[in-house]
């Protein structure tokens, strides 16, 4: 049962971080860390961590977390959206930390997770292989048993912060079936090469793995389950992202129609272009209601889970795309420009409407769900 | 316009009171008027009207809940139509007590139906450009004009009419609400065939019309304040919907309910009397448009084209978003914050619904979906052929799909609403607000 309440302490939260971001993430920064190769700044990061405790925020107490729930990851996540965040949070906390958290390995969990909510260790999982496919049913990448470890050989694509993780966590299929492994940035026989991005506020990587040692997490042969289940909480985390990134691309396109003048008054005076920006109202609130939902089964341990996260995920995305696309059509020609910021969002956008799965995809999992 | 929230007593406390009361009062051997006349004079029949207005002051929601409580205790419930819904509470928040005691003391006791005479065929989206006009006659007015979209016209007692009395004035200063007796010589009701082949709406020819002095209801030319209260009644009443999920039963001297016998019309019990449950009953749920169609493919061999799946899931999810935005929106209001826009937002995303449903529902008819009946030897005949009772409900869904983006305030004019209102972005200029209304450019 979905519990739309906002309580003042998730309100006092949203304030917090987004004074933070307005700060630390202002589109100058943005700018800035999108053209380097390493894409974030690891002193923010870590205020992040000291300061809000941003990476824990979720994860429980005795691993070193706060212990809140996914929906107070999801109003970061919604502000991190809102303001371009270039940082390893989506893939740390979005992504690897869920794939721990879904893994049942206790020694693994007490060892990575107070890294990750100290702020002391950024992560990633690499699942998807040249194919693209994010079911990871394809795997080609093999894991061997070596001595009391395992070693991997194969290639991942598409790995999100790939070149700067300090621990890669790696579906591999071993002799049991599909696994999930973690390899440490700075084990033998790992390449790491850096993907050219539309979206250049989101790093890439393509990883090749020759006899690279690797530890087992989980039991071999539950990766398939780890990974279902990650994924559904790291699409429920782009969704929030892409609330709060089509809440800004409104904010913007309104900001501009009531300033911009021509033909003699405000252009929002026109019907056209106003009631463009209030479709976009209509995609932003529905969008937030999806997401929240996702978030809130998610905290919730809901045996619904999937398909929430899927119909969040594949809605917010379309949503985000849609208000990013008319964004830049209200601003006219100056939209189009390198130095506007509206590509920025567009092309964030697009990235997380085709990452994880596009929606069409999570919409024929739905259609399974529901008995089409 | 709100109707006060309750005071002191929980939900709680007032199903117990309500319970304790029908236990004592229903009796399906009263008739209708009977029935009705205790269940309006206790304040039950409209309870979200104040206390002095045959009210009892609760919240919407706790309104719902005595709607629902009503039902499953199996008693008739309150006179349904547009008296309850949109001429009490305008009467109860803008008319004068002894008003107030004339008009909705007869509205929550079900003895008067009543109608709107609003729109009219030069005045739609632009209501404040009306021209039924009432002239001074003696200390009342005589009216002569149109109005169309009168829903129940031919069933009403009273008419809710807004008519120019002062041409003079810019169009929203010379406008006056009437309370206008149906039944005199000078109305007219004609029934007005819309594109489904039904006529649920009727246009209504005004000749020579006699409204008396104490029939304005607010001050004389200053409808257009009063218009708003009842439209913003109109809107919040399309927000909560069907109460009970329980047709309810048409008042009035003309439908012909008021001498049958209560217990006939009432609902079957849902559930055992409940004495200890807090708990009132869920409404009956129809079955989603999605899920309705979901069926209707497989039937037609169409549901393994992923097309087709992508678009019935898209259906799915603005269904699944509908209800999430009401919960959310909800939940806001629960601790008394709102989440500007959402009716309009509602209202914008069933007209996206409707339109899917029209032509997903229509393609997966395929050549069938060319066939529909108009009356009921048409719809056998249609039968005959297609042996399936979706199809009448997919075509029949897919011509009234055209009226809910019209109607209750264009598309067109909830995105204005939310652009100005909401987005705060700046109106169209030159609106014509100050100029006299006879100076205004109408159609012929």
């Amino acid at each position: 049962m979905v519990d739309f309440a906002v309580s003042d302490e998730q309100e006092e939260l949203r304030r917090s971080v987004r004074r933070f971001l307005a700060d630390k993430s202002p589109s100058s920064e943005v700018r800035r860390l999108m053209a380097t190769d390493e894409g974030y700044d690891p002193a923010v990061w870590t205020q992040m961590a000291e300061q809000l405790g941003l990476p824990g925020l979720a994860i429980p107490e005795e691993l070193g977390g706060s212990g809140y729930t996914y929906v107070e990851l999801a109003v970061v996540f919604e502000e991190a959206g809102a303001a371009l965040l270039c940082s390893p949070l989506f893939a740390t906390v979005g992504l690897a930390a869920n794939a721990l958290l879904s893994s049942d390995d206790d020694a693994a969990m007490k060892e990575y997770l107070p890294q990750i909510a100290a702020g002391e260790l950024t992560a990633t999982l690499a699942f998807t292989e040249d194919s693209g496919d994010w079911s990871a049913a394809d795997t080609s990448t093999t894991a061997t048993p070596a001595g009391d470890g395992w070693t991997l050989d194969g290639h991942k694509s598409f790995v999100v912060d790939g070149a700067t993780a300090g621990l890669i966590l790696v579906i591999a299929n071993a002799p049991d079936g599909l696994s999930l492994f973690a390899v440490d940035r700075d084990a033998a026989g790992v390449e790491r090469a850096a993907l050219p991005t539309m979206d250049q506020t989101r790093k890439q990587a393509r990883l090749t793995f020759a006899g690279t040692p690797a530890r087992l997490i989980g039991t071999a042969g539950a990766g398939a389950g780890i990974l279902a289940r990650t994924s559904s909480l790291g699409c429920a985390a782009l969704a929030a992202e892409a609330t709060g990134g089509a809440q800004r691309c409104m904010d913007m396109a309104v900001d501009y129609a009531k300033a911009r003048i021509q033909f003699g008054r405000p252009i929002g005076s026109f019907q056209a272009i106003k009631h463009k920006c209030s479709d976009m109202l209509v995609e932003v609130e529905s969008a937030r209601s999806a997401a929240y939902f996702a978030a809130s089964e998610a905290a919730d341990n809901s045996p619904d889970l999937a398909t929430a996260a899927s119909l969040a995920k594949a809605y917010c995305t379309d949503a985000f795309f849609h208000t990013a696309a008319e964004n830049i059509q209200v601003h006219g020609g100056i939209g189009f420009t390198w130095e506007h910021d509206a590509h920025l969002y567009f092309k964030r956008a697009k990235s997380s409407q085709l990452m994880l799965g596009d929606p069409a995809s999570h919409r024929e999992f739905i259609a399974q769900q529901i008995g089409i | 316009m709100t109707v006060a929230e309750a005071p002191a007593a929980s939900p709680t406390d007032l199903l117990d009171e309500l319970r304790a009361w029908l236990d004592e009062n229903w009796d399906p051997d009263l008739t209708v008027a009977q029935w009705w006349e205790r269940l309006g004079l206790a304040g039950w029949s409209a309870p979200a009207l104040p206390s002095n207005a045959y009210g009892r002051d609760v919240s919407r929601s706790d309104a719902v809940r005595i709607s629902q409580e009503i039902a499953a205790y199996g008693a008739l419930g309150a006179p349904g139509g547009l008296g309850l819904l949109l001429a009490g509470p305008t009467i109860a928040t803008c008319g004068t007590q002894e008003q107030i005691d004339r008009h909705v003391r007869d509205i929550v006791t079900g003895q008067k139906a009543w109608c709107q005479l609003f729109s009219e065929p030069g005045a739609g989206s632009d209501l404040a450009g009306l021209t039924s006009r009432a002239v001074e006659d003696g200390d009342g007015w005589i009216v002569n004009g149109q109005k169309v979209w009168t829903s129940m016209g031919h069933e009403a007692d009273l008419g809710m009419l807004l008519a120019r009395t002062n041409p003079e004035a810019p169009k929203h200063a010379g406008i006056t609400w009437f309370v206008c007796n149906m039944l005199q010589p000078g109305i007219e009701v004609r029934p007005l065939r819309e594109m489904t082949g039904n006529a649920m709406f009727n246009e209504v020819f005004l000749s020579d019309v006699r409204v008396d002095a104490d029939a304005a209801i607010g001050e004389v030319n200053d409808g257009w304040r009063v218009a708003n209260a009842t439209l913003a009644f109109e809107r919040a009443g399309l927000g909560t919907g069907g109460t009970s999920g329980i047709t309810p039963v048409v008042p009035g001297t003309i439908a012909g309910n008021l001498e049958k016998r209560a217990g006939d019309l009432a609902p079957s019990k849902s559930k055992p009397k409940a004495t200890t449950s807090s708990q009132p009953a869920a409404p009956r749920k129809a079955p989603s448009a999605a899920a309705m169609l979901i069926g209707f493919a497989k039937k037609h061999g169409r549901s393994e084209d992923p097309l087709v799946r992508q678009r019935l899931v898209e259906l799915h999810t603005l269904g699944e978003i509908g209800r999430l935005n009401a919960e959310r929106v909800k939940a806001a209001k629960a601790v008394g914050k709102d989440i500007p826009g959402m009716g309009n937002i509602g209202k914008l995303s069933m007209s996206t619904v409707m339109r899917l449903q029209r032509d997903l529902g229509l393609e997966l008819a395929g050549a069938q979906g060319m066939l529909h009946g108009y009356d009921e030897e048409q719809a056998a005949a249609v039968q005959a052929v297609v042996q399936d009772p979706v199809l009448p409900a997919v075509t029949t869904m897919s011509l009234y799909a055209q009226a809910p983006p019209i109607y209750g305030g264009t598309d067109q004019i909830q995105r204005n609403i939310i652009g100005e209102r909401i987005l705060g972005l700046p109106k169209e200029p030159g609106s014509n607000s100050k100029v006299p209304f006879s100076e205004l450019p109408k159609n012929a």
